[in-house]
């Protein structure tokens, strides 16, 4: 099996300073590694999760549930194994105690312990299969980098964080209130973003086509560096789920942070961007022009971006524009900046193994880890 | 017989049934033997009916249209009961003939689903809802209350689609998000809580494709049947009539020539300029090209001349003189007159063999040497081309025409083609070579006062 991490990873690291041979090195260790699992990490409270109620303790519950679920462990010098799995929570402690993995990833329950799976065929009626799963979401910063500029890649700021806070928002509001769940875990992934785990046995026993479904709803932003429009919104009026997160989260953040902090409308390699996106192009020319006139001093003491944003909005949503692609270039604008920017493939698959909360991650020289945040945190 | 009967009150308190059977099991009912072949007929006429308005690319609002017409003309009966048996009976016949191949298979499951589709469309809403039960599908009406509560939510989803929350679709169904995949994926859907609001026209679309589902699995169940037991256990009643079902051809057989009498052997070259299909025009341009024609050349013109009036010995004088350059008399009288006066019906058990209809000359496949079969479907493309232009056709003429090549749709094709060469509109389409000769005749003559 590969890891997901590129070796090159590493690089990330703070080395000693040379001529300090003794100081205790601050940079990712094996031995911190062990003192964490030793005294730090949650063992217990992860059984406890894992198992929903199925601990052995009372009548009604499933003995052989939390033995049929999946952990994989990546050690030290890349060496990843798969279909872990563990009977009790002494068992799990021992083996992450005694393994030390640098990362742990979490799989699906199966039909059987996945220790015994050569002993079942894979079609018939005796079966290796899994059969629940949390549905799960992942939200990488480094998908917005051609929206940031103060950041790129691993790293984030104060600045650039919010993208995450409002991509929380957006999502966790829908899954409430459109798919009416309610036991959601988002956690800091430990380097890049956000996961979100959603826990209710609704969730955990949804089918590939259905978890598919629930990411196509939530997939507004498509594309990637090649393609010009990545965002379109066709029809009169938006869905009632793309039209909530607008007017409650998207907006607002959108014209009272990100704008202003990214001076995205600033300076010319930051304003054509967004006049790209405008399909007429003698509405973009309009405004180009009115902004190359004013490149230096700006009318009102007002943040000159915000200034702009007017201009372009009075022009595009003035009742005179018949053009088709015009009539929701504005919040397309909007979206393509700010909708979150979910990562398809890990949400569609129940055997898709997710990193678990409370992980130190290799990569985070500063060893920042999973940490479990609600909503109202954020 | 598992026949869901839902009952409508007329005003006069009355209670009508009215049924719409998704043929759960094959009924234990006694069919008389003819029954089980002239219902099928009837039924593949309604079948034959839609696939051609699908090909012809009608709107919706027309299809529903035809599909009334269609089942009033074949398989309308003045007692309900009777009318479900043959609707029932017809449609588990069909299903023998068409379970047997891949391409049988696809295309019954394709009418029968659309069929289905506009039946079930007319049928009143409380009809539909104990169907939708039947189905076993979990939906729930949304009552007037809470439509209220969600129209504006309701309307702005229908918007965003483009279309228009009319009051004919107030009726909403309201059913766990889970059920409905595709619906939630394109956000076609307005969710709150788990559940998803679900239109009426979209409704249809999923009871549909659960009939679409079941009959599918249920033709290839049929079709294992057929091949392991059925078959060879009815080789002497059934086998015969489902084997002959699915290449009857439906029309007019052209077998006694009718309007324009006969045509003599001076008149041939000329009409054949005039007013053969583009497979007959091949076929006798290369008897006379080659002097000779393979059998299932003979056949395919032979029998098409017979049903465009070429009597007996007008016939054979055409065939001897033709193959004279090769054939001497002697042998032309030893080895191919019987078979033309087989063909006429003077020897052996002297059946009348009917011309062949388009569908059935689209079926061969012409092998090397062989000149018969559809040229819309076997001619490579250069071929076509350069054929067409000979017939005449403009350069937008013969586009429109490998436009319908291209999309497999033969019989169109030759439509085109009659209505290029002949300048006027040919609605009811080509179905077999003799239709085409008529039509043609009929348009020269109105054109020239005479037949051309």
């Amino acid at each position: 099996m590969t890891k997901e991490e590129a070796d090159n990873g590493r690089d990330d690291m703070v080395i000693d300073v040379p001529g300090q041979a003794n100081a205790v090195p601050d940079g990712f260790n094996a031995n911190y590694l062990r003192i964490y699992y030793g005294k730090l990490f949650p063992h217990a409270d992860m059984f406890k999760w894992m198992s929903y109620g199925n601990d052995g303790k009372h009548p009604g519950c499933d003995k052989s549930y939390f033995g049929r679920r999946e952990f994989s462990f990546t050690l030290e010098n890349d060496i990843y194994i798969r279909f872990q799995s563990f009977n009790s929570v002494t068992e799990l402690e021992n083996s992450i105690k005694e393994k030390c993995p640098f990362k742990i990833d979490i799989g699906p329950v199966y039909s059987v312990d996945p220790a015994k799976r050569h002993a079942y065929a894979q079609s018939g009626n005796n079966v290796f299969t899994p059969v629940e799963r949390e549905l799960v979401f992942d939200i990488d910063i480094s998908d917005y980098d051609d929206v940031r500029y103060c950041c790129t890649g691993a790293d984030v700021c104060l600045e650039c964080w919010p993208l995450m806070t409002i991509a929380i928002k957006v999502i966790d509001t829908s899954l409430r209130d459109d798919f009416g769940f309610n036991h959601i875990l988002w956690v800091y992934s430990g380097r890049r973003g956000v996961h979100c785990w959603v826990c209710d046995g609704k969730a955990r026993r949804l089918t590939n086509e259905q978890r598919a479904a629930i990411a196509d709803y939530f997939h507004v932003y498509k594309g990637n560096e090649n393609s010009q429009k990545k965002i379109s919104l066709p029809g009169l009026v938006l869905h009632p789920f793309l039209a909530r997160s607008y007017t409650e989260v998207l907006k607002g953040f959108f014209e009272a942070k990100l704008l202003p902090n990214q001076n995205l409308l600033a300076s010319e390699e930051r304003y054509e961007k967004i006049l790209e996106m405008i399909p007429d192009a003698s509405v973009a020319s309009e405004l180009r022009r009115r902004w190359q006139e004013n490149k230096r001093a700006s009318m009102s003491k007002d943040d000159i971006n915000i200034v702009r944003w007017e201009q372009l909005k009075s022009i595009l949503q003035s009742g005179k524009q018949k053009m088709q692609g015009l009539r929701r270039c504005v919040e397309e604008i909007v979206f393509s900046y700010t909708y979150p920017r979910l990562d398809m493939e890990v949400s569609r698959h129940m055997n898709h193994l997710l990193k678990a909360p409370f992980c130190v991650h290799p990569k985070t020289a500063s060893g920042r880890t999973e940490q479990g945040r609600t909503k109202t945190r954020c | 017989m598992e026949v869901f009967q839902s009952h409508r009150k007329s005003s006069s308190n009355n209670v009508i049934v009215s049924i719409l059977p998704f043929y759960r099991s094959a009924p234990p009912l006694e069919v008389r033997l003819e029954d089980f072949e002239f219902f099928a007929m009837d039924r593949l006429r309604v079948l034959k009916g839609i696939s051609d308005g699908l090909c012809r690319g009608k709107k919706p609002e027309e299809m529903e249209k035809l599909v009334v017409d269609l089942w009033k003309a074949n398989m309308r009966h003045p007692q309900a009961v009777e009318e479900v048996n043959k609707d029932i009976i017809s449609h588990f016949v069909l299903r023998l003939v068409y379970c047997r191949t891949e391409e049988l298979r696809k295309w019954f499951l394709s009418m029968e689903t659309t069929l289905f589709r506009h039946r079930f469309r007319l049928e009143s809403s409380e009809a539909q809802r104990a169907l939708m039960s039947e189905f076993k599908l979990p939906y729930k009406a949304v009552s007037n209350a809470e439509f209220e509560s969600v129209k504006d939510k309701l309307g702005q989803v229908a918007r965003s689609m483009g279309q228009n929350l009319a009051a004919a679709d107030a009726i909403f169904y309201k059913v766990p998000f889970e059920e409905v995949p595709d619906l939630v994926s394109g956000r076609r859907v307005f969710i709150h809580k788990g559940h998803a609001y679900v239109a009426m026209n979209q409704v249809v679309s999923l009871v549909v494709t659960q009939f679409r589902s079941y009959i599918s699995k249920a033709l290839i169940l049929t079709n294992r049947k057929w091949t392991s037991t059925i078959r060879e256990q009815e080789k002497d009643r059934l086998t015969p009539i489902v084997e002959a079902l699915c290449t009857s051809y439906l029309g007019p057989d052209y077998s006694q020539p009718q309007e324009f009498g006969e045509i003599s052997i001076k008149d041939i070259d000329q009409v054949a300029k005039t007013s053969f299909p583009l497979c007959m025009r091949h076929l006798f341009e290369k008897v006379k090209e080659d002097h000779h024609l393979k059998h299932g050349g003979r056949m395919q013109l032979g029998l098409f001349l017979k049903g465009v009036g070429l009597k007996l010995d007008d016939a054979l004088a055409f065939w001897k003189a033709e193959f004279a350059p090769k054939v001497s008399a002697e042998r032309f009288d030893k080895e191919y007159a019987y078979n033309i006066r087989h063909n006429y019906g003077r020897e052996g058990k002297r059946t009348d063999y009917t011309p062949y209809s388009c569908q059935k000359i689209i079926s061969v496949t012409p092998g090397i040497g062989d000149h018969h079969g559809c040229p819309y479907r076997h001619f490579s493309e250069e071929n076509l081309r350069a054929a067409l232009v000979r017939m005449g056709l403009s350069s937008r003429a013969v586009e429109d025409v490998m436009d319908k090549v291209h999309n497999r749709h033969y019989q169109l094709a030759c439509t085109l083609t009659f209505e290029a060469v002949h300048g006027s509109s040919c609605d009811a389409g080509i179905n077999h070579p003799n239709q085409y000769f008529i039509d043609s005749q009929r348009v020269l003559q109105s054109k020239n006062g005479s037949v051309a």
